[in-house]
């Protein structure tokens, strides 16, 4: 083994359930370099970085650090070994100061808040050009002023080698160019940086080389100045893999909801989605792409009534019954269904949003429409009919339908969710990654009933992270950036390379 | 104005009680434990205390008050924390819910102290009431040269400082208090979860348990009633804890207010005695009002740690 | 080599239970019960060097060796029973009353007053609704308050609802100061003793009949709330997720708000049968920590009112039977207290084995 490699994994394997995450994984990390490690959503970029910083244990392959090999089972061992990982969400106490978040943990000496501290935090903060002050509290700084935190921790604690998860998918344009210096700073001290981003411009600026993955599977790793977008798109989507999806063309399409000047912010006050406009017709399938976490489930939750929508924005609903425009934005959920909208909606949360985990199917069926019947009483017998018609249907594997279905496995969960959704027989449907954690015969299955709704003349609105399936499922599709639409694409005619280009580049022009 | 030193003496006195189960009962909670048991383990510290020292006294001719004084204070210290640990293994180990754990542990100990306590009455001559003579002057000595108040209360204030010292100074107390706010982020960061819950709780009912020492020895004088008392004690110790907003050096100055509070009506005159039992209800007022503003106005750090009340399991997928 | 010392596998592992079935669970509860009454003996023998069999049986004789025995240990489940109950709601949705010693006090108080200023001048068939709805009303005012702040503040409702307990006590306190009777006693007495206004009448000639009528359709009727109403169902989604909840259209504040009115109706209801069906005078031992014991009672029912209604008896059974010994073989009657809680204690760690598999080592597959 050269000198310079600083971590080796050697056919590194980890499945959860039936889903494999990494299968038979080959990567090296040179020591001082830059890697980044590229991939589509569900590629395994996250979790094969999590074998290295102990949060997951490999099913099995090895991990060689500075050639010896090792056998990392917690964050603790990470850190012995020099490696630090700085998660998308941040680790952090929210009430202590950034110098106690720091010193979390250690066994070295020294009292919170004492001299010798904040002494080693600045000598890490000027040697890299971190600006930091000891002594803010967490809960007053901004989302880049954790994550220098969270790289300052790591710092701290001896880490040669660093892993960030998608460290500016929160980060302003400016706060991204500090970012960087700070990436050249610590690369010119001898430390090793793994980035995993799908960000492609970001990758060519930066790095020195690029590791793709796909599916799981290690694709290759080639030297940053060697390549360009094109190529990296291209190894990343990989060739295009028919599914032999059937899709119909659409007939007698009306518009059915116009979203205009959609925006809102998240919790910590950040834009999600940023003047969003588009039209969804029924018996269409409009597929929305986009690198996770870029406002897809926002979206779907405005229109749903759940999210909060800045002034400004409207979502209209054309009502197929009466012809008249309803405006959705402002209303909860319970009035939305009031106003007579049918509206399905299967969550990318299903135990924490879609269903409940300690109840049984028949009680999960009536989740929507309890209150439909009338009198006091909930009526069981529908549901019931219900439950045991999707238990068949779609082959849900479950000692019964009164076992709580948080029991279930997460594609069985799945099926009882979509299969609720589908039942209520919507004018619209929302489906949020409706057939991630599924096995191909049941993804064929789902997709065959989105079909159906589509030929029923349901508005489907089908959020995926599968380019070859967006491309043979839907009739349009909405590309999504950072918040804003960056492409309204006919999925007939546009190509898997289109779609990614403008999941990751966001084009001046933006909008339709 | 005598009247006046009067009042706080007896507020300094009830406050000393309520000060030991606060100081315990924050440590507790800072680990994310809350523990509503600190009213059983008040009287098992109470209780332990008193039989050890009846136990010493009735075997020795020549009882020596220094060699009392210890066993008395060992018997508490380790009643209470066996208390803490039927606690912590239920909640920490079997993961029970911790209020009904915590509640049932109130009855327990109110039921083995109240049991053997009127045991003990009965034993010490049928109609007498039992007395520990010796433990208990030891324990209401005050200390020379500054007043005439048990040392206990010295202690108290003591224990009070080295907790705000430990859990504000030092990396142990960091720690813990990173595990009652985020466990998962202690977790990442190496802290052994289960370890600091078990030492926070148990410590915690140790320090508990000296209130009921010290009412038994000093407040009461070394005899024992089955009335009740050291239950509302208990509970007004949970009550002080929140009105000192997680803080024990608060809970020097907060538990004498507690006692001026409840005192205060005995030297506000013309109160009928009706009036009177109005009067006592204002430090639980006084409680509900810091609770509700507290969180009305959402300042951070002086919040309940985030994670109280919930159990700890390391996420697996 | 490396330099991470080889962790090996622990001992003993535990891990989630996906299945258990009914009779297991029964049987691990049993055995629990068994293992408590065990040390429970142990602890009488080396305590008071009794035989424990003789002391358990004349347990048994002490709650069940005559018919007024059995009239009053049933008299008493019933009140601990309809606390339980009344809780259910709140526990259901996550919602941690504590407060019911509370709740079930200002029911007492109402009713204690209008049987002092109204029990000899108005009618039975006015008087009874009058306590009762009164009662109803105060207990849920009571439960309102920690309600509202919990909806709209977040305001941590464990603490909330246990300082309610103290003020409702001295509250107590300042109405028997008001109402006592006789003069310098220090309590207010038997409320008409002598013309009964007020009183629960006898059915069948037995005094408590009411009394179990009453608790019994609130045990029949909570169970069907729960389990079949819209409202019950909103409950057991509110208290599974509020994101849940908000996905199917309900209106998160407004059941937290509706069921505390519910909770704390029905442990003021408790009060009045406490006050008009049981001691006929209040005092701050009305509740008698019974508002905290039947927290344990519902918590450890699984919010099953009638899986509540044996606990209750059990307990009440417990604390009869203690009481009998205490008086037989010359202990006091806190020994009830103890082995209630050893009782308690292992039935709260019995649910882990119900919740987890214990996996020793040699057991499970050696990893590579």
């Amino acid at each position: 083994m050269s000198q310079d490699v600083a971590i080796r994994m050697t056919g590194v394997t980890k499945t959860f359930g039936t889903v494999i995450a990494n299968d038979g994984v080959d990567l090296d990390i040179r020591k001082g370099e830059v890697l980044s490690l590229l991939g589509e959503n569900g590629s395994g970029k996250t979790s094969l970085m999590n074998m290295l910083s102990g949060i997951y244990y490999p099913d099995s392959g090895h991990i060689y650090v500075g050639g010896n090999e090792v056998s990392i089972k917690s964050p603790k061992d990470a850190y012995e070994l020099g490696i630090g990982m700085i998660h998308q969400h941040f680790k952090l106490v929210d009430i202590f100061t950034a110098a106690e978040n720091i010193m979390l943990g250690l066994e070295e000496n020294g009292r919170p808040g004492s001299k010798s501290v904040t002494a080693k935090i600045k000598e890490i903060c000027d040697n890299y050009g971190f600006e930091i002050d000891p002594n803010k509290k967490i809960y007053d700084m901004s989302v880049s002023e954790k994550q220098t935190l969270e790289i300052v921790k790591v710092l701290y604690r001896g880490a040669d080698i660093l892993i960030l998860d998608e460290p500016t998918a929160v980060l302003t344009p400016q706060e991204t160019e500090k970012l960087f210096k700070v990436i050249g700073n610590m690369k010119a001290a001898g430390k090793s940086v793994v980035i995993i981003t799908h960000k492609l411009h970001e990758v060519l600026r930066i790095s020195d080389r690029v590791a793709i993955l796909r599916k799981g599977r290690y694709i290759g790793t080639v030297d940053t100045k060697d390549v360009n977008e094109q190529i990296l798109t291209e190894m990343m989507v990989g060739a295009k893999v028919s599914l032999n999806i059937e899709r119909d063309e659409p007939v007698n399409t009306v518009k059915r909801i116009s979203v205009k000047n959609i925006s809102c912010n998240d919790r910590e006050g950040l834009p999600v989605l940023k003047d969003v406009s588009f039209d969804v017709y029924a018996g269409e399938i409009l597929g929305i792409a986009g690198i996770s976490g870029c406002g897809q489930k926002e979206l779907l939750e405005s229109i749903a009534g759940l999210q909060e929508v800045s002034e400004g924005g409207h979502i209209i609903f054309s009502d197929p019954k009466t012809g008249n425009d309803e405006e959705l934005v402002g209303k909860s959920p319970r009035a939305i269904k009031e106003l007579g909208v049918s509206l399905s909606f299967v969550p990318e949360d299903r135990l924490g949003m879609g269903l409940v985990a300690s109840m049984d199917m028949t009680a999960n069926m009536m989740l929507k429409d309890y209150n439909e019947s009338s009198g006091i009483f909930v009526d069981k017998k529908k549901p019931e009919k219900l439950a045991k018609k999707i238990k068949k249907e779609l082959g849900v594997v479950t000692p019964g339908i009164t076992t709580p279905v948080g029991k279930l496995s997460g594609g069985n969960v799945q099926k009882v969710l979509v299969g609720r959704e589908i039942a209520s027989s919507p004018t619209v449907l929302m489906t949020a990654y409706a057939v991630r954690g599924l096995d191909i015969n049941t993804s064929l299955h789902i997709y065959k009933l989105l079909n159906e709704q589509k030929k029923n003349g349901v508005a489907v609105i089908y959020v995926g992270e599968d380019l070859d399936v967006l491309l043979e499922l839907c009739d349009k599709i909405l590309v999504l950036c950072g918040g804003q639409v960056n492409g309204y694409l006919d999925a007939r005619t546009t190509t898997k390379e289109e779609v990614g280009m403008k999941m990751m580049y966001l084009s001046n022009h933006g909008g339709k | 104005m005598e009247q006046i030193l009067t009042l706080l003496q007896s507020a300094v006195v009830f406050g000393t009680v309520i000060m030991f189960g606060c100081v315990g009962e924050t440590i507790s909670e800072k680990g994310g434990n809350l523990n509503l048991g600190v009213p059983g383990i008040m009287y098992l510290g109470g209780i332990a205390s008193l039989a050890g020292a009846y136990g010493y006294e009735n075997g020795v001719s020549n009882p020596n008050g220094i060699v009392a004084l210890i066993i008395a204070f060992i018997c508490a210290f380790a009643a209470s924390v066996l208390g803490g640990l039927i606690y912590s293994f239920l909640t920490i180990t079997l993961r029970a819910n911790q209020n009904v754990t915590g509640l049932t542990l109130t009855i327990f100990g109110s039921g083995v102290a109240n049991f053997f306590g009127g045991s003990l009455n009965k034993m010490a001559g049928g109609v007498g009431q039992i007395s520990v003579p010796v433990t208990s002057g030891m324990y209401r000595t005050g200390i020379p040269g500054i007043s005439g108040i048990g040392f206990m209360v010295y202690v108290s204030i003591a224990v009070a400082i080295a907790a705000h010292i430990f859990l504000s100074r030092t990396r142990k107390g960091l720690n813990l208090r990173a595990v009652g706010e985020n466990p998962a982020t202690a977790d990442a960061a190496g802290i052994n979860i289960t370890r600091y819950k078990y030492f926070a709780t148990c410590i915690g009912a140790g320090i508990s348990g000296m209130g009921g020492l010290y009412y038994v020895m000093d407040y009461i004088k070394g005899t024992w009633a089955n009335d009740g008392s050291i239950e509302n004690l208990g509970w007004l110790a949970v009550a002080l804890v929140i009105f000192t907003m997680w803080k024990p050096v608060n809970a020097i100055w907060g538990a004498y207010v507690f006692g001026v509070l409840y005192w205060l009506y005995y030297y506000v005159p013309g109160l009928g005695r009706s009036s009177q039992e109005l009067f006592k209800m204002i430090p639980y007022v006084v409680t509900i009002i810091v609770l509700v503003v507290v969180s009305l106005r959402k300042k951070k750090e002086n919040q309940a740690p985030q994670s109280l009340g919930l159990p700890y399991f390391r996420e697996q997928r | 080599m490396s330099n991470i010392k080889v962790v090996k596998e622990p001992l003993i592992r535990f891990t989630k239970r996906t299945d258990i079935s009914r009779t297991k669970t029964i049987l691990i509860r049993a055995a629990a019960v068994v293992l408590s009454l065990i040390v429970a003996a142990i602890v009488i023998v080396c305590v008071t060097g009794l035989n424990p069999l003789e002391v358990y049986v004349s347990m048994f004789e002490g709650a069940f060796s005559s018919t007024r025995r059995i009239w009053i240990t049933f008299r008493d489940t019933m009140v601990l029973l309809c606390i339980a109950i009344a809780l259910a709601p709140a526990f259901k949705m996550k919602f941690w009353n504590i407060g019911a010693e509370g709740q079930m006090l200002v029911g007492g108080i109402v009713t204690a007053g209008i049987m002092i200023y109204f029990g000899n001048s108005l009618p039975m068939p006015v008087l009874m609704p009058l306590m009762l709805i009164s009662s109803l009303v105060v207990g849920a005012l009571w439960g309102l308050l920690p309600a509202v702040f919990k909806a709209y503040w977040n305001t941590n409702e464990t603490l909330f609802t246990l300082m309610m307990n103290y003020v409702a006590i001295q509250l107590t306190s300042f109405f028997v100061a008001q109402w006592e009777n006789p003069f310098g006693s220090n309590t207010v007495g038997i409320i008409n003793a002598n013309t009964q206004g007020g009183w629960f009448p006898a059915i069948f000639g037995q005094t408590y009949v009411l009394n179990v009528i009453i608790v019994v359709l609130i045990m029949i009727g909570m169970y069907i709330y729960l389990g079949n109403t819209k409202q019950g169902y909103e409950v057991a989604v509110v208290g599974e997720s509020e994101n849940t909840a908000r996905y199917a259209g309900i209106n998160v504040k407004w059941v937290v708000i509706r069921t505390m009115l519910i909770s704390g109706a029905l442990c003021g209801l408790a009060g009045f049968i406490g006050v008009a069906g049981v001691d006929h005078t209040i005092s701050t031992g009305t509740a008698g920590g019974r508002g905290f014991t039947a927290i344990i009672v519902a918590w450890m029912s699984k919010f099953n009112t009638y899986t509540m209604f044996i606990v209750s008896f059990f307990l009440v059974f417990l604390d009869q039977g203690a009481k009998e010994i205490a008086s037989s073989f010359n202990l006091n009657e806190y020994a009830s207290e103890v082995v209630t809680g050893i009782i308690l204690f292992f039935l709260l760690g019995c649910e882990f084995f119900i919740n987890y598999k214990v996996i020793l080592r040699n057991k499970s597959k050696e990893e590579a």
